[in-house]
C-alpha cells in the first residue's frame, strides 16, 4: 500500500523483460509449486470429462467412447438420488445453522474474562478436540453411543442403539461436529476481539455500561464484519459434506439420513471402480458448490469490507 | 458514585455468571476426553457397568500393553511418525517457495499466478480424475502420493503470503536488497528468520494434519504395512474387530478376548490422541497472532 513517492527519486521504469530476468530467482522457486499444482490440479480439471464418457482404462480417456449425459440422467434416475442430494444439503444445513452462531457466543464470553490465567486454560481446553483425527472422534462416538454400557446411555438410563435409528444421525453428526470444532472456531473472533480499543471499554464504563451493554454495543459490531466472511465462506461449500465421519458413521440401518453424496463417490468410485458414474456425481456436487459460491460472492459484493475470492 | 457502586456490584454478578458458563462448557468439552482417559485404566466391564465417572475402577494397564504389543498398531505409529515429520518439512517448504515470491508486488505476473493458486481452492477435479492422475504418475501404493497430491495448501499459502507482507519491515527487505543480497539470500536471511511465529503456526497445522490423516491413505495406499496410524485403528474403533496377532496370542478364550478388545479401544484413542494433544498448547500462543496476520488482505 506504500506510495512510491517513499522510494526516493523515480527510477526509469525498466522493460518487462529486464524485470523478469532480474526476478529469475524468484521464478525459480515457483517452478515446483507450479508443476505439482498443474500436474495434481488441473490435469484432473481436464479429467472431468470421463464424466460424459464411458471411461474404460485400456482405452484411455480420449478412446473411451462419449455417452453425453447417460450417467446425469442414470443418477437422477435412481431412486436413492433425491435421499441422497437432500441429506447432503439438509446436513450441512443444520451444521452451518448450529456451528456458525455457537462460536460467536462462546468468543465473546470468553473474551469478557477477566482472569488472565482461567481465560487461557478455557482456550487450550476448548481448542484440544480440533487436533484429533476424526477417525478417533468417530471411535469415541460408537463408545459413547454403545447400547450397552455406553456413556449416553448410562447417563439417560436407557439403551438405544443411536446409529441403527436413521433419526439420531444428524444429532450425533451435527454435535459431535460442534464438540470438535465450535472452540476452534472462536480463535478468529478471538483475535479480531483482541484487537479492539480499550479505550472503547473504559469509555462505556464510564457511562455506566454493564457487560451485557458492552458486548452489545462494542463487542458485536467488532465481530460483525468477520462473522459475515465466515458465514458467506461456510454458504459456498453447503454441499461439501465431509466424507469421513458421514462414511465412518454409517451404517446399514442409519442410511435414510446418513446416505451423502461423498460417500456415494467414494463406493462407487473406489470400492466399485466406476470411474466414469462416480465421476459425473461428484462433478454435479462441485457444480452445485460453485453456483452458491458465485451466488454468496455476488450478495457479498454488496457488503464493502468483505471480498474473498 | 452511588451509581457506579450499583455497576461494581453488576460486573461481578456478570462475572460469576461469565465463569460458571463457561466452565461448564469447558467440562462438556472435557469430559469426553477424560472419561476415555479413566476408562483406558479401568477394568472395562466395570466401564460398561458404569462405575467409572470420576475415577478409574479396577487399575489396570493391560489396554495399554495390549496397545504396544500389537504388531499392526506399533507399525502404524512408526508409519505416522514418518509421514508426519516428512510431510510437515515437505508442506512447509512448499508453503515458502510459493509465498515469498507471491509477497513480492514487484513480480511481474504476479496476479496471475496468485489466481492460478487460488482457482484450485474453490475447483476441482474431483475424486477419481485426481486418482487416475495420481495412478498414471505411479504413486498408487509409494508413500509419496500422501504429500505431492496435495501440493500447495492455497488457504495457508495466503496466510504466510500476507505475514510476510504486513509483518516484516519492507525497510529490511529493501536494505538486505541495496547491500547487494540476491532474492534467495534476501529470504535466506531476512524472511525465514522473521517469520518465526507463523512457521511454528504452520509446522502445527501440517503435523496435525498429517498425524490424523487416513483418507488419503484409504485411497491410495493399498498396502497393508504403509497404513498410518488412524487407518489401522479403523478395524478396532469402527469394525470392532480384534487384529489377528491378538487373537492368536490370547488363550482365555472368546471372553477374554472380548475384554482386551475393549480394553485396546480406550488405549489406542489416548495413544493415538496424545502427541498432538500434548503439543499444541506449547504453541498456542502463536495461533491467534498468525490468524490475524493472515487474515488482513495485504
Amino acid at each position: 500500500m506504500k506510495s512510491n513517492t517513499t522510494k526516493g527519486p523515480a527510477a526509469p521504469k525498466k522493460s518487462l523483460g529486464a524485470r523478469i530476468r532480474e526476478n529469475w530467482q524468484l521464478y525459480l522457486l515457483l517452478i515446483i509449486p507450479v508443476v505439482l499444482t498443474f500436474v495434481y490440479k488441473y490435469i484432473p480439471m481436464y479429467g472431468i470429462q470421463i464424466a460424459f464418457r464411458d471411461y474404460k482404462a485400456g482405452r484411455g480417456i480420449w478412446g473411451s467412447e462419449w455417452v453425453g449425459m447417460y450417467w446425469f440422467e442414470r443418477f437422477f434416475n435412481s431412486p436413492n438420488a433425491a435421499r441422497m442430494i437432500k441429506n447432503t444439503l439438509l446436513l450441512s444445513l443444520y451444521a452451518l445453522l448450529w456451528g456458525f452462531p455457537i462460536p460467536i457466543i462462546l468468543s465473546l464470553c470468553i473474551n469478557q474474562l477477566r482472569f488472565k490465567r482461567y481465560k487461557r486454560t478455557i482456550q487450550t481446553v476448548l481448542y484440544a478436540p480440533h487436533f484429533i483425527s476424526t477417525m478417533v472422534v468417530c471411535g469415541m462416538i460408537r463408545i459413547f453411543l454403545s447400547p450397552s454400557g455406553g456413556l449416553i446411555n448410562l447417563i439417560a438410563g436407557t439403551s438405544v442403539d443411536f446409529l441403527t435409528e436413521s433419526r439420531w444421525f444428524r444429532t450425533i453428526y451435527i454435535v459431535s461436529g460442534i464438540w470438535q470444532d465450535a472452540g476452534w472456531g472462536c480463535i478468529i473472533y478471538l483475535a479480531t476481539l483482541s484487537s479492539v480499543d480499550s479505550s472503547l471499554y473504559e469509555a462505556a464504563k464510564v457511562d455506566g455500561a454493564s457487560v451485557f451493554q458492552r458486548i452489545l454495543n462494542i463487542d458485536i459490531p467488532a465481530l460483525l464484519p468477520m462473522a459475515m466472511l465466515n458465514l458467506i465462506m461456510s454458504a459456498g461449500s453447503l454441499m461439501n459434506v465431509g466424507f469421513e465421519k458421514a462414511w465412518l458413521l454409517q451404517t446399514d440401518l442409519n442410511k435414510a439420513t446418513s446416505d451423502v453424496i461423498a460417500v456415494y463417490v467414494y463406493q462407487l468410485g473406489i470400492e466399485q471402480a466406476k470411474y466414469s458414474f462416480s465421476t459425473a456425481i461428484g462433478l454435479f456436487n462441485t457444480v452445485v458448490n460453485l453456483i452458491l459460491l458465485f451466488a454468496v460472492n455476488y450478495i457479498s459484493k454488496k457488503f464493502n469490507e468483505v471480498d474473498f475470492v | 458514585m452511588g451509581n457506579n457502586k450499583s455497576l461494581g456490584l453488576s460486573d461481578r454478578t456478570s462475572d460469576i455468571i461469565l465463569v460458571l458458563f463457561t466452565g461448564l462448557v469447558m467440562i462438556l468439552v472435557a469430559y469426553p476426553l477424560y472419561y476415555v482417559l479413566i476408562a483406558s485404566f479401568s477394568d472395562p466391564y466395570a466401564v460398561y457397568a458404569g462405575k467409572t465417572f470420576l475415577f478409574p475402577s479396577g487399575f489396570t494397564m493391560k489396554g495399554y500393553s495390549a496397545v504396544f504389543a500389537d504388531k499392526n498398531i506399533f507399525t502404524g505409529y512408526l508409519n505416522s511418525i514418518k509421514y508426519t515429520i516428512i510431510g510437515t518439512i515437505f508442506s512447509v517448504s512448499l508453503l515458502y517457495i510459493t509465498a515469498y515470491p507471491l509477497s513480492r508486488k514487484d513480480l511481474p505476473g504476479r496476479r496471475l499466478l496468485n489466481i492460478f493458486f487460488i482457482i484450485t481452492m474453490y475447483f476441482g477435479g474431483g475424486l477419481i480424475p485426481t486418482y487416475l492422475v495420481v495412478k498414471s504418475t505411479g504413486l498408487i501404493n509409494n508413500i509419496w502420493a500422501l504429500f505431492l497430491p496435495g501440493g500447495v495448501a492455497v488457504g495457508n499459502m495466503i496466510i504466510v503470503r500476507n505475514y510476510f507482507q504486513n509483518s516484516i519491515p519492507k525497510e529490511l527487505i529493501e536494505a538486505s536488497e541495496i547491500d547487494g543480497c540476491s532474492h534467495l539470500r534476501t529470504f535466506k536471511e531476512v524472511i525465514i528468520p522473521l517469520s518465526m511465529p507463523i512457521m511454528a503456526v504452520m509446522v502445527v497445522f501440517s503435523m496435525v494434519a498429517y498425524w490424523n490423516d487416513w483418507f488419503t491413505a484409504l485411497i491410495y495406499l493399498t498396502g497393508a504395512e504403509k497404513a498410518p496410524l488412524p487407518l489401522v485403528l479403523r478395524n478396532i474403533l469402527i469394525k470392532s474387530s480384534a487384529s489377528a496377532a491378538q487373537s492368536s496370542t490370547i488363550s482365555g478364550g472368546y471372553a477374554e478376548l472380548n475384554k482386551i478388545t475393549e480394553m485396546i479401544k480406550f488405549a489406542s484413542i489416548i495413544v493415538a490422541a496424545a502427541p498432538m494433544l500434548i503439543f499444541y498448547p506449547f504453541v498456542q500462543k502463536y495461533f491467534e497472532q498468525g490468524m490475524m496476520a493472515g487474515a488482513v488482505k495485504g
